[in-house]
């Protein structure tokens, strides 16, 4: 570190300094080195060619690396010092619903009767894990407003395509072919990136003055080739579209389906409902509302729910409840079967993964709801858009308002949207300068340059379980980063100073790609 | 980096392309503010030769590092040769954006298009 | 209630008052009266920590696991041992609890990661480029059957009967919306039919799908029908369990052009069928259409040696509805753990590991073959799992007689299969010792006798 850096670093938190050199597993390989010790040969001893033909057989080892477990251990907890987590600081990145990873999940996921239960396990003999996802379908349907929950798509956006390919086979089934669906121009680039998947067009929908939908857009655009409109509310701009019973009218008044990104559901948990609004499908993302701890990137779960004239299209298998005796009766064992796994759905569109679902993330997010209550999720979603309210009040300071006014002047829900127009106008630092510099703070950024509707955006997200004074003190240096850029924007356009890396050249990574070691 | 500057010897086109007329042959390329709104450019994907490209169309893609960007024909015409060693070395489009970085060469199929490109002084003009 | 707020009193009062709203419920004055639910969720009452690690322990009580029972279930996700290290690496908070790494520099950490787990997927398939994971191993064949489409824009795929009923199947729910047409290629002897695939290939087909080992425990000569799909200009899809491929011939030697994979039996749990992770290979070619995070290495403005998510261009949140994939989220944390195992297995472990099972499997199989009413379903080789054809009238009740002593002889057939009815799928793992296979031997012998003999009584009582 140069002595200017290290004067820019000082007084300021920063994560802790992890800038030895960086070496791969695969530089720490030594020959003769090993971890692994295989259990002992104790059936007779075959020649390998004698069971396994040569031609079919690799002619040369896969280059792992050899490594004992003391270095395998040093290395992985050395490079998890080189991340940012939410276990450590304030991670306020809009959308994405970084609240507290509830540390007493992790502890029921791990029991053997979860970890170590077989997928193809004889559902009466896997009655616990059943009815946990049984109870399960019913929490999410009860916080849609949408009584049928399939729980099998693994993330947010298979959510979103399990949603338009039913919307397919709904209007298939009733001899219609559509063509295009309907996004809004805040979409997450998931909505119109599913679109084309499940073979539709992309038609985009306006935003109006308030920040919703411009209605008289899509009055203009929805016609009898629309097959769905998605749609997130609180849209992508934190915003609640009280438009939404008139939009729901004018989707359905010419029979397509009305989806619902439940990107946002963080906002509204027990206070309003997508099913009450008129949606007829929602994803919900349990590694956002409902505490699956993101893991650097997944792994998350993207279960849906639906309305009733979507019901018999929904992903097989279905987790059911058998009630008396009808098909239900005693199984072959003797013991009585009460939750099953349901395939004799004829009309569904089938499979969209194996097995069941990311099942380690339903126990997380079903211990979450059970902790929480009706009145819990009820308050966890008054205090996201509190804690929102208050970071945007806060930032609404002399000194920063006028760099960062929030780009739609509203009452926000769980996140809101500032621009960085003007900063970047009078103090000559972009967002993207801005999010840097408050690395060294110790600070996760915002979402940057998301929604694309606001020139130099940051979309702010707080979530319910940041302390005021952690709120606070982002507003603070939020404020002392544009007052530092007043005196020298330099500052803010070289940063960060204190990671353990500074800006990484990313145009030589992607002109001449490296993606693995040579070896 | 090149500094801003619009040849006069060249034609534009609104979508910030340039255009150079040899015979029935023209090269085409994108102007110095294309390649400053891109930014440092690392990827062109080229047409193959002997594809059809219509004026006003796109007949390639640049990418930044988050973005992607159509290069838009000013003429009409059938790709003659592409210049390779942009996928190389795309930075040629920063760097030299209306020399070593020209996209391609096309045989015209309907020169009378060439009224309706720009001057220079047009071009820069519509710039602001 | 919830304990994961710390909003006081107080603190809501000095809050609203800074808003300058009178409440909480004032901030929802954008949602119409309408549609303001009038009542409580109908959910139970919040309950305390202690209370709902009882509850679901209770839960967790009534499933039976490999904890539980010796088992020989496999079909797609097999109970390897975990070593400790990866649970106390994984469940740090560092690796636990971040987003997908938008900001590199406090990053470095899970893009390092990314890096090395794609060079261990590139080491084990023999190809070259590989993305950071995807959802799992069905969904990923999926997602290479739309990479085709992309690529030659072609009407059909063909996919082998070997390829797992849940790949084949969620190829044709995502087939049917991004327009392509999925046809099913017979098996012989256990393995995929030549002739038929010769048969079926044209120049509308866009891509021929594979297994390695197949559904049936068989290993495909990969390389004869890759080099046949070759000559109409097919694309070649094989999914492989990774633990064979340490012995296996890499998919990227015999032509194929796409290998993805369910990724659970690399370190991961069986979860009751997720999280996992899937992981997906390309050749070089296919670089700039592949979906999903992928990682490269490059420098910071101080010549540090960093690494950053790369090729960002083709993904969702850049190129929209020209996307290669809608993927976001995958499953960051799974492939760590895929890699930790691979690197605990080290070069020469994952071949001990193989050849074990080799030499396990093929035990297994002489002694399940030398049963009375027990027969080998095909006579291909196979490296951990066989299928055997059992002489009773209705596998299920064997297999019910068997859990009954305690162990779990596999996965019926049947229902995936009608023209294996009588099938048996049986999965080893290197927890599955002589003795266990000794003891499944004994109470599938018995079982099976006993079912022939009750099968005999019933016919003979009607005679």
């Amino acid at each position: 570190m140069s002595a200017a850096d290290q004067q820019l670093a000082r007084g300021i938190l920063g994560i802790p300094l992890q800038r030895d050199p960086v070496l791969t597993i695969y530089e720490r390989s030594q020959e003769g080195r090993r971890a692994f010790s295989a259990p002992p040969l104790d059936v007779p001893a075959r020649a390998l060619d004698e069971l396994l033909p040569a031609h079919l057989r690799r002619a040369e080892e896969a280059k792992l690396p050899e490594v004992s477990e003391p270095e395998i251990v040093r290395h992985y907890n050395r490079l998890s010092k080189r991340n940012f987590d939410l276990d450590t600081g304030f991670y306020p990145l809009g959308s994405c619903t970084m609240k507290h990873n509830p540390k007493l999940h992790e502890r029921v996921a791990s029991m053997p009767g979860n970890a170590r239960l077989h997928p193809l396990q004889d559902p009466a003999r896997a009655q616990g894990a059943l009815e946990l996802m049984y109870n399960l379908q019913g929490a999410l349907g009860e916080i849609a407003g949408l009584p049928h929950v399939s729980l099998q798509p693994s993330a947010g956006s298979h959510g979103e395509l399990a949603g338009v390919l039913l919307t397919r086979a709904y209007h298939e089934d009733r001899g219609e072919h559509r063509t295009k669906v309907l996004t809004p121009d805040t979409a997450h680039g998931t909505n119109p990136a599913t679109v084309t998947m499940a073979g539709y067009e992309v038609v985009k929908v306006g935003t109006n003055a308030d920040g919703g939908v411009d209605v008289d857009d899509l009055r203009a655009k929805a016609d009898a080739s629309v097959a769905c409109l998605m749609l997130t509310n609180p849209s992508t701009l934190g915003l609640f579209d009280p438009n939404i019973a008139e939009i729901a009218e004018i989707v359905h008044g010419v029979g397509a389906t009305l989806y619902y990104d439940g990107a946002n559901l963080n906002a509204i948990m027990g206070i309003t409902r997508p099913g009450d609004m008129g949606f007829d499908i929602v994803h919900f993302n349990l590694h956002k509302s409902f505490t699956q701890p993101h893991g650097g990137g997944g792994p998350g779960s993207g279960p849906i729910a639906v309305s009733d004239r979507i019901e018999p299209y929904i992903p097989r298998p279905q987790v059911i409840r058998r009630t008396g005796s009808a098909n239900g009766g005693p199984a072959n064992n003797g013991a009585a079967i009460a939750f099953d796994l349901d395939y004799e759905r004829p009309k569904s569109i089938g499979r969209l993964r194996g097995f069941q679902g990311n099942y380690g993330v339903f126990v997380r997010s079903y211990a979450y709801i059970c902790s929480l209550g009706a009145e819990g999720l009820r308050e966890a979603s008054e205090t996201a858009v509190l804690n929102a309210n208050y970071l945007l009040a806060l930032l609404k300071r002399a000194g920063v308002a006028e760099y960062l006014p929030v780009a739609y002047d509203r009452v926000c829900m769980h996140e809101f949207v500032l621009s960085g127009a003007a900063m970047k106008r009078e103090l000559g630092i972009r967002t993207l300068d801005l999010a840097k510099r408050l690395l060294d703070h110790g600070f996760h950024p915002p979402t940057v340059y998301f929604p694309l509707l606001v020139d130099e955006a940051l979309l702010l997200e707080p979530t319910e379980t940041e302390t005021k004074e952690t709120l606070e003190a982002f507003a603070d240096v939020v404020a002392e980063i544009l007052r530092e850029a007043k005196d020298d924007p330099e500052i803010a356009r070289n940063a960060p100073y204190t990671t353990p890396v500074r800006r990484l050249d990313e145009a030589g990574a992607a002109k001449r790609p490296v993606i693995r070691q040579p070896l | 980096m090149a500094d801003q500057h619009y040849p006069q010897d060249l034609l534009y086109h609104p979508e910030h392309d340039w255009v150079k007329i040899d015979g029935d042959v023209a090269t085409f390329g994108v102007t110095w503010f294309a390649q400053d709104s891109l930014g440092e450019i690392v990827f062109f994907d080229p047409p193959a030769v002997g594809a059809k490209v219509t004026q006003g169309d796109s007949y390639a893609e640049v990418e930044s590092v988050k973005a992607v960007s159509d290069v838009i024909a000013p003429l009409s015409g059938e790709i003659v040769e592409v210049n390779e060693a942009l996928s190389d070395s795309p930075e040629k489009v920063n760097d030299d954006p209306y020399g070593e970085g020209w996209m391609v060469k096309v045989r015209l199929s309907d020169p009378a298009e060439r009224d309706s490109l720009l001057d220079p002084d047009t071009y820069t003009a519509d710039l602001g | 209630m919830t304990t994961y707020t710390s909003a006081t009193d107080a603190d809501r009062r000095e809050m609203l008052e800074t808003i300058g709203v009178e409440s909480v419920d004032a901030l929802f004055a954008d949602i119409p009266a309408a549609l303001r639910l009038d009542r409580p969720l109908a959910l139970p009452a919040g309950m305390s920590e202690q209370e709902v690690y009882e509850h679901l322990r209770g839960l967790a009580a009534r499933n039976v696991s490999a904890e539980d029972e010796i088992t020989f279930l496999g079909a797609g996700m097999y109970d390897h041992y975990v070593p400790a290290l990866i649970d106390s690496i994984i469940q740090r908070s560092e690796f636990l609890t971040p987003y997908t790494p938008y900001q590199p520099e406090i990053s470095q950490g899970g893009l390092q990661v990314m890096f090395e787990y794609q060079t261990a997927i590139s080491e084990l398939t023999g190809l070259p480029v590989s993305n950071a994971s995807v959802y799992e191993g069905p969904s990923a064949v999926g997602a290479a059957g739309y990479l085709a489409k992309l690529t030659n824009g072609r009407g059909k795929v063909l996919a082998s009967r070997g390829v797992h009923p849940h790949s084949r199947e969620t190829l044709t729910t995502l087939a049917r919306g991004y327009g392509q047409q999925i046809v099913e290629l017979p098996l012989r002897d256990g393995v995929t039919d030549l002739d038929a695939l010769i048969a079926a290939l044209d120049e509308d087909v866009s891509a021929v799908v594979l297994q390695q080992p197949n559904f049936l425990g068989a290993i495909e000569d990969v390389a004869e029908l890759a080099a046949a799909a070759k000559r109409v200009g097919a694309l070649v899809i094989c999914a492989c369990d990774p633990i064979p491929l340490g012995i296996l011939a890499p998919p990227g030697t015999v032509g194929v052009d796409i290998a993805v994979g369910e990724g659970q039996t690399l370190g991961n749990r069986l979860d009751f069928g997720g999280p996992s992770f899937g992981f997906f290979a390309a050749t070089q070619q296919l670089l700039r259409k592949m979906p999903g995070r992928i990682a490269g290495e490059t420098t910071d403005v101080d010549g540090r040696r960093g690494f950053v998510l790369t090729l960002q261009t083709r993904e969702q949140h850049i190129r929209r509805e020209k996307a290669t994939s809608n993927i976001c989220t995958s499953q960051a944390l799974n492939a760590l753990a895929g890699v930790i195992y691979l690197s605990w297995l080290g070069r020469r472990g994952l071949v001990e590991l193989g050849e074990l099972l080799v030499a396990r499997t093929a035990y297994a199989r002489e002694q399940l073959r030398a049963l009375d009413g027990v027969s080998a379903l095909h006579e291909q080789p196979v490296v951990r799992e066989f299928a055997v054809a059992l002489d009773v009238p209705d596998v299920g009740r064997v297999i019910e007689r068997v859990v009954a002593d305690g162990i779990n002889p596999g996965y019926a057939l049947g229902c995936d299969y009608p023209e294996h009815a009588n099938g048996l799928l049986v999965a080893l793992t290197e927890r599955r010792t002589r003795a266990d296979i000794d003891r499944l031997a004994d109470a599938l012998g018995r079982a099976v006798a006993a079912e022939r003999a009750a099968a005999g009584a019933t016919v003979g009582a009607r005679a």
